[in-house]
């Protein structure tokens, strides 16, 4: 895809992600760093539109906005006596550095590669997605739901409190 | 064959973990049977895999993201065994603790599930998923005592690995946005054909990969939550670490390398990032742990020199034509003897922590008179992971050096060598402590070991023994599991 239109859409995404995801790192706030999380998510979204991936995009909408950040808002509000604002590191400095440098190292390698690209918008159903994931992708598909049970399983044992562990033992 | 034949053993263990979590639901006064429930499941496993010996129509089912052959089949084994043995250790620690004794046990399965699915996985995404079911559990399990040092652990564990999942994550993509695929064969064939002009993707994509990987292998320099992690961890769950994860990781990162990276351009790449990883792993590891005075800590850093020694196995995968599997070979027979010796250490630590109520090394002074078999069967896997005859991690030494060197790595392999002199002093320290040291303390009571514990060592010991003795089978079903990689 080519066009003014397109370039133009890219680059505010682009100037919006980025700027929120700085955001997250630099709120001081708990509270601002999630709501900066959630445009950055969007933005992400975004460019998963840009990439005639709808399905994906409404994915990435529906469960990173729709549910992780709101469950990481009520996290903050449910916790009124932990501490709200992010803590000075003094890692900081090093940290930033280390970040560009990387950023500096996978921009090149980027511009290095041969990347294959299509000029054509996949054309993917609802139902092709669903036939992928229970034929070819059957296994990671099925595993993904024994990893989610294994982790409900153990949270709910790691916020039992010892008051409801004595309980149990009658 | 059919496809539900092939994920079997993972099956059994897994309506293992089901029937454990239901079964305690059901009969709350049966729970002394929870840790049998969980033995069957894997014996059930066991049986399934040997139901497959012998015969030749291995196969990869679901369009090839999974594959059963000799490979995962010598790692089915090794992590029913290794599994069998930490739910052998738990059952006195887990009794004690009486926190929830059902789900620990169903988490341990899981684990073990997680682990044979990436030893058979061909894919990245089933690679993935895989590592994080046999992961997410482990941060629990972690986490599991009741004191501050093991929600440390839990946490700290967690956070790390959460960061190298997402490492790893990144790598996937990068290597999946050039190849288009993500079945090994596949992006190996990508490699041997457009694998040149993208030559500094694919370095950015591995170095990310190896890093994800390298943080379960618990090498330098991704140890740093070694010492805190298994110190806190409660035993039985440290032992299940240091060899569950660290032997899974090294499975898949041998299956992901010789499979799709052995490329002639590149591997020469590989072999010296693996030898200054290994070189560092095994010095850092070694001068750490001679400094350590609880002992839980000190053979975490032991674990970390010992992953050092696994590593020569992946640095020599620059060697061309009949040998380019003697490494693979090598890492299969190491991780096997590795097993069982730690496994053992662990197991008999276990049993006299919970006696002597503490994991100080000077507190095993005199150990000889009070369970002279709990102190010679520690000395004994102690020396097996010295590296002294007569014992498994003897060959498993012997052999992997053999592999570095018909790799033109001797300067790796003297370097290992030094380190396994300075591993002798503190392991070395330990038995003489235990035989020979607390000579005022005469007085201090013997102590009888629970009879699960004791099978546990037992079969730990046999296997360091046995196989120290006649390695030959052991390495036998090592080169053959290996051969699935000949070029």
């Amino acid at each position: 895809m080519e066009g003014f239109g397109v370039n133009l859409a890219f680059w505010t995404l682009a100037v919006l992600t980025l700027g929120s995801a700085g955001g997250v790192m630099a709120a001081r706030s708990l509270f601002h760093a999630v709501l900066f999380l959630i445009v950055a998510f969007l933005g992400v979204a975004g460019f998963f539109v840009l990439l005639s991936a709808e399905f994906l995009a409404m994915a990435q909408v529906i469960i990173y906005v729709g549910a992780i950040a709101v469950l990481l808002l009520f996290a903050v509000l449910l916790t009124p006596r932990a501490d709200r604002n992010n803590a000075e590191t003094a890692m900081a400095a090093p940290a930033v550095l280390l970040a560009i440098a990387l950023a500096a190292v996978v921009i090149f390698v980027i511009q290095d590669t041969d990347w294959a690209t299509v000029t054509a918008s996949p054309e993917l159903t609802g139902a092709e997605l669903g036939d992928a994931l229970l034929s070819t992708w059957i296994l990671p598909f099925q595993v993904a739901s024994v990893l989610l049970t294994a982790a409900l399983v153990g949270a709910i044992m790691l916020i039992r409190s010892s008051d409801e562990e004595a309980e149990d033992e009658r | 064959m059919n496809s539900l034949d092939v994920v079997g053993p993972q099956l059994a263990v897994l309506v293992g973990a089901g029937a454990i979590l239901v079964g305690e639901a059901l009969f709350p006064r049966q729970r002394r049977l929870l840790p049998y429930v969980a033995l069957f499941a894997l014996l059930v496993s066991v049986l399934w895999t040997t139901s497959w010996v012998g015969r030749d129509d291995y196969q990869t089912i679901f369009d090839g993201t999974f594959s059963l052959d000799q490979y995962s089949v010598f790692f089915y084994y090794v992590f029913a065994g290794a599994t069998a043995v930490v739910v052998l250790a738990s059952i006195d620690w887990v009794e004690k603790t009486g926190r929830g004794e059902a789900e620990y046990y169903a988490l341990v399965l899981t684990v073990c599930s997680g682990l044979m699915f990436l030893a058979g996985a061909r894919d990245l995404i089933t690679i993935f998923i895989a590592l994080e079911l046999s992961s997410i559990p482990q941060y629990i399990l972690a986490g599991w005592g009741k004191d501050e040092r093991s929600s440390e652990a839990g946490l700290k564990y967690l956070l790390v690995g959460a960061i190298a999942s997402s490492i790893l994550l990144y790598g996937m993509a990068l290597l999946y946005g050039v190849s288009g695929t993500t079945l090994l064969p596949e992006i190996a064939d990508f490699i041997a054909s457009e694998g040149d002009q993208n030559r500094s993707l694919l370095i950015l994509a591995v170095v990310m990969m190896v890093a994800g990987f390298g943080f379960k292998m618990a090498v330098v320099p991704f140890q740093m939550w070694v010492p805190d992690v298994y110190q806190g961890a409660p035993t039985p769950v440290t032992a299940f670490l240091s060899v569950g994860s660290k032997a899974a990781a090294f499975a898949v990162v041998t299956r992901f390398f010789f499979e799709s990276l052995d490329a002639e351009f590149l591997s020469n790449d590989w072999s010296m990032m693996f030898a200054v990883i290994a070189a560092a792993s095994m010095t850092l590891g070694n001068v750490m742990a001679v400094v350590q005075t609880d002992i839980k800590r000190m053979l975490g850093y032991s674990s970390i020199a010992q992953a050092g020694n696994f590593m020569i196995g992946l640095a020599a995968i620059a060697t061309p034509g009949e040998e380019f599997t003697l490494g693979a070979s090598g890492i299969l027979f190491f991780v096997a003897a590795y097993s069982f010796t730690n496994l053992g250490a662990f197991v008999a630590i276990i049993a006299i922590s919970q006696r002597i109520n503490s994991d100080q090394i000077r507190d095993y002074a005199g150990m000889w008179r009070r369970s002279p078999v709990l102190a010679l069967a520690l000395a004994l896997c102690l020396i097996s992971l010295t590296g002294i005859p007569p014992t498994a991690g003897f060959w498993a030494k012997l052999y992997i050096f053999n592999a570095g060197i018909r790799a033109d790595l001797a300067w790796l392999v003297i370097i290992a060598v030094l380190n396994s002199a300075v591993a002798a002093y503190y392991y070395l320290g330990i038995v003489r402590q235990m035989f020979l040291g607390g000579e005022d303390e005469a007085s201090v009571p013997a102590f009888r070991v629970p009879p699960a514990i004791a099978i546990a060592v037992a079969a730990t010991t046999a296997g360091v023994l046995v196989f120290g003795i006649i390695p030959g089978p052991l390495i036998e079903a090592a080169q053959e599991a290996a051969g699935v990689f000949a070029q």
